[in-house]
C-alpha cells in the first residue's frame, strides 16, 4: 500500500489562559491515504475544529502549545517555520470553513479573492488568475461566473459562498481538503448541494479529504473512514461501516442512537446522552466519558488505550475498557444502538 | 443639510441674545455713547426689530455677503474667505501628517499588541490626547523657535510666494493640531485591527497560504480603516471650519478659526455666526463626502 498522504502522529494542543490550561487536542492520531474521506465527528468543543486547523498551523498563537507530529509528503509540519507552512497552505492543503458569510472578506468581489490565493502561489498574471477563478467558479456551480466573479460576498447566498469558498480552496489542486463543517450553516437542501459537490469533487480528482462535522448524516453520506472524538481524543476510529454498524465505545452509541435512522426500526424516543460534555479545564479522570456512561466501573478511572479490541489487525480501535462481548448485549436497547432510551 | 445649517444658525443667534452683556449696539456707539446715539445706532442697525426679523436679515447678508462685523465694520464674509487659504494650509497639512501617523502608529501597535512598542505607542498616544493644544504650541514655540532657533515662531508665508517657505513656517502648526488626533486615532485603528484578526476571513486570508503582511495590510488593516474615515470626515470639517482656533492664535495664522476666537472675545456676532455657519457646512459637506467614500470602502453599503 503507498504511503499515506498525512500522517499525524500524537498530536497535542493546549492553549494557556487566564483560567488555566485548555487541553484542546491530546494525543490524535490518524493516516490519510490519496483519494480518502475521513470525518472527524464529535460534540461542539471536543477538539475536531482545533485539530484540523492545527495541520495548517492556523491555532500557532503565543499561547498555545503544539506537541507531536503531522508529516505531509517528506515535511513535518509542527516544526516547519512559517513560511514554510505558507507554501503548504492552499497550494497542498487547502481549507473549507464553517460559516461561508464571515469567511469571505466583505470588501473584496469574490473573484478577486479567488485570484489573490493564485497569485501568492504561482507567477501569473492578473488576467489569467482572473479567468482560472471564473473557470473555478463555474466548475462549482455557480451560473454566470463571469458577472457573478465581480460580486462582493454578500451579493452571494449561503451556498454560493460556500461554492466560492471551496473555488477558492481547489485553485492551486491541492492533495487534501479539510472541510470544517462546510454545511453547517446552510439550508438542508444546499447541504445535500455542497456535500455532493465535495463528493464528486472526491471522485473525479481523487482528493483526500478530512471532514469535520457533527452531522452523523453528513457522515453516513461521504466517509470511508470515522475518527470519533470526545474531550480532546480519539475515542474511537474504524471505518464507515465499523463505526456505524458495529461501534465500539459508549459514546458512539449514544451519537448513533439520537440519530433517526431510516434503516432501523423507528423508536418512541430517540436516545439521548445524559450530562453535558465537560469543560477542557477541568477533565474527569480516566476515561473523559466516564461521568457521562451508565456502563462504567472502576478501571475506568485509568485512561483507557485507543487500541483494536474487538478484532486484532481491523483498524477498529476505541477507549473502552469493556469487554467487546460485554459491549455487544449492552448495547442493543430496544432494537436499537442507543445509550439509554429516556423513560416515556 | 439644509436643515442641519438653519437648526444651527437659529442655536447660535438664540444663544447671542440671551448671554448677558452683549448688547450690540454699546458696542458699536462707543465707550461715551450718550442714550440717543445708542438709540439712533439701534435703529440704524435693525435692533429693534423683533428678533426673527433681526435672523431673517442677517442670515440674508450671510448669503448675499453684505454681512459686516459690529465691531471693525469689516466684511465678514470677505474676512473669512481670507483666511480660507491660511486654514486650508493648515487643516491638510495637518491631516496629512495625522492619518500617516495614526495609521503608522495604529497598525504597529496592533502588529506589537502587548508588546514594548505597543506599550510605548500607547503611552505616546495617550499624551499626545491628553496635552493641551495651546500648551504644546507654546512649548514647541519656545523651545523649537525661541531656544534653538529650528523654527519661525508662527506668520503665515502663503504658497504661491514660496512652497518651501510655506511648508517651513507651517511644520509646527501641522504637528501641533495634528497630535492630538495621531492619539486618538491610532487607538481606535489598534482596537479596531485587534477585532478584525479574529474575523473568520483573517482566517480564510491566512489559510490561502497569503503572506502574514498581506493578511494584516489586505485583510485586516483595510477592513480597521472604515469607521476611521467615518472620525476623519466629521474631525476634518470641523477643524477646517474654524476648530483649529488655539493653534491658529498662537502660531498667529490669520485664519478662520484666528477670526472666530477675535470675535468671541468682542461678542462680536455676525462673524461667530459667519463662522458658525462656514463650519457646520463643511462638517456637513465632509460627512457628506465620507458617506460617499463610504461606498467605495464597504461594498455592502453600496445602492444596487
Amino acid at each position: 500500500m503507498a504511503p499515506p498522504l498525512l500522517q499525524v502522529k500524537d498530536l497535542r494542543v493546549r492553549f494557556v489562559t487566564e483560567d488555566g490550561t485548555v487541553r484542546a487536542v491530546d494525543g490524535v492520531s490518524f493516516d490519510l491515504r490519496q483519494g480518502e474521506v475521513l470525518a472527524i465527528v464529535g460534540e461542539s468543543g471536543c477538539g475536531k475544529s482545533v485539530t484540523a486547523q492545527t495541520l495548517l498551523g492556523l491555532t500557532r498563537s503565543p499561547n498555545a502549545r503544539i506537541e507531536g507530529s503531522v508529516r505531509y509528503a517528506d515535511r513535518e509540519l509542527i516544526t516547519a517555520s512559517d513560511e514554510e507552512l505558507r507554501a503548504i497552505r492552499g497550494e497542498e492543503m487547502a481549507m473549507v470553513f464553517q460559516d461561508p458569510m464571515t469567511s469571505l472578506n466583505p470588501v473584496y468581489k469574490v473573484g478577486d479573492q479567488i485570484t489573490e490565493q493564485i497569485l501568492a502561489h504561482s507567477n501569473v498574471s492578473e488576467h489569467v488568475a482572473l479567468e482560472e477563478a471564473v473557470r473555478l467558479l463555474r466548475a462549482v456551480g455557480i451560473p454566470d461566473a463571469e458577472r457573478r466573479a465581480g460580486d462582493y460576498p454578500h451579493e452571494y447566498s449561503g451556498g454560493m459562498r460556500q461554492r466560492a469558498m471551496i473555488a477558492m480552496a481547489l485553485s492551486l489542486e491541492p492533495k487534501i481538503l479539510i472541510a470544517d463543517e462546510p454545511s453547517t450553516a446552510l439550508d438542508v437542501t444546499i447541504q445535500a448541494q455542497i456535500l455532493r459537490l465535495l463528493e464528486l469533487l472526491n471522485r473525479d480528482r481523487g482528493l483526500a479529504m478530512i471532514m469535520i462535522t457533527h452531522d452523523l448524516g453528513v457522515v453516513a453520506e461521504v466517509a470511508d473512514r470515522v475518527l470519533v472524538m470526545y474531550a480532546g481524543r480519539i475515542v474511537e476510529s474504524g471505518t464507515l461501516d465499523e463505526v456505524f454498524y458495529d461501534p465500539q465505545h459508549p459514546y458512539t452509541w449514544g451519537l448513533l442512537g439520537s440519530l433517526t435512522r431510516i434503516d432501523q426500526p423507528h423508536a418512541e424516543a430517540l436516545a439521548q446522552i445524559s450530562g453535558q460534555p465537560p469543560s477542557m479545564l477541568a477533565l474527569p479522570e480516566g476515561c473523559h466519558f466516564q461521568p457521562r456512561c451508565p456502563h462504567r466501573f472502576e478501571r475506568c478511572m485509568e485512561v483507557p488505550a485507543l487500541i483494536e479490541r474487538d478484532r486484532e489487525g481491523s483498524g477498529h480501535s476505541d477507549r473502552c475498557w469493556l469487554d467487546p462481548d460485554r459491549k455487544r448485549e449492552l448495547r442493543q436497547m430496544g432494537d436499537r444502538i442507543g445509550l439509554e432510551v429516556p423513560a416515556a | 443639510m439644509i436643515a442641519v445649517l438653519f437648526a444651527i444658525s437659529v442655536i447660535v443667534f438664540v444663544i447671542f441674545n440671551v448671554i448677558p452683556n452683549s448688547d450690540p449696539a454699546l458696542r458699536i456707539a462707543g465707550k461715551n455713547a450718550d442714550a440717543q446715539l445708542i438709540e439712533n445706532v439701534n435703529e440704524e442697525w435693525g435692533f429693534n426689530d423683533p428678533l426673527p426679523v433681526q435672523y431673517a436679515t442677517m442670515m440674508k447678508k450671510v448669503f448675499t455677503g453684505d454681512l459686516k462685523s459690529y465691531q471693525s465694520q469689516l466684511n465678514v464674509d470677505e474676512q473669512i474667505l481670507d483666511g480660507i487659504p491660511v486654514t486650508l494650509s493648515l487643516c491638510i497639512g495637518a491631516a496629512v501628517i495625522w492619518m500617516s501617523f495614526a495609521i503608522l502608529f495604529g497598525y504597529l501597535s496592533a502588529v506589537k499588541a502587548g508588546r514594548f512598542t505597543d506599550r510605548s505607542l500607547t503611552i505616546l498616544a495617550l499624551i499626545g490626547i491628553s496635552m493641551p493644544v495651546f500648551w504644546l504650541a507654546a512649548m514647541l514655540l519656545y523651545y523649537l523657535s525661541f531656544k534653538v532657533t529650528l523654527f519661525p515662531t508662527g506668520d503665515y508665508v502663503s504658497l504661491a510666494e514660496s512652497p518651501l517657505d510655506w511648508a517651513y513656517h507651517l511644520i509646527l502648526p501641522w504637528f501641533t493640531l495634528a497630535v492630538l488626533f495621531i492619539g486618538f486615532y491610532s487607538r481606535v485603528l489598534r482596537s479596531n485591527m485587534l477585532d478584525s484578526m479574529n474575523e473568520d476571513y483573517v482566517r480564510t486570508a491566512r489559510a490561502k497560504g497569503l503572506s502574514e503582511r498581506q493578511v494584516r495590510i489586505r485583510h485586516v488593516l483595510r477592513n480597521s480603516l472604515i469607521p476611521i474615515v467615518t472620525l476623519f470626515g466629521l474631525d476634518f470639517g470641523a477643524v477646517v471650519g474654524g476648530g483649529a482656533i488655539l493653534t491658529e492664535t498662537v502660531y498667529n495664522l490669520q485664519g478662520v478659526g484666528a477670526y472666530a476666537g477675535e470675535a468671541i472675545g468682542t461678542l462680536d456676532l455676525p462673524p461667530l455666526m459667519a463662522v458658525t455657519m462656514f463650519g457646520a457646512f463643511f462638517i456637513v459637506f465632509f460627512n457628506t463626502l465620507v458617506d460617499i467614500l463610504y461606498a467605495y470602502l464597504d461594498p455592502r453599503i453600496r445602492l444596487a
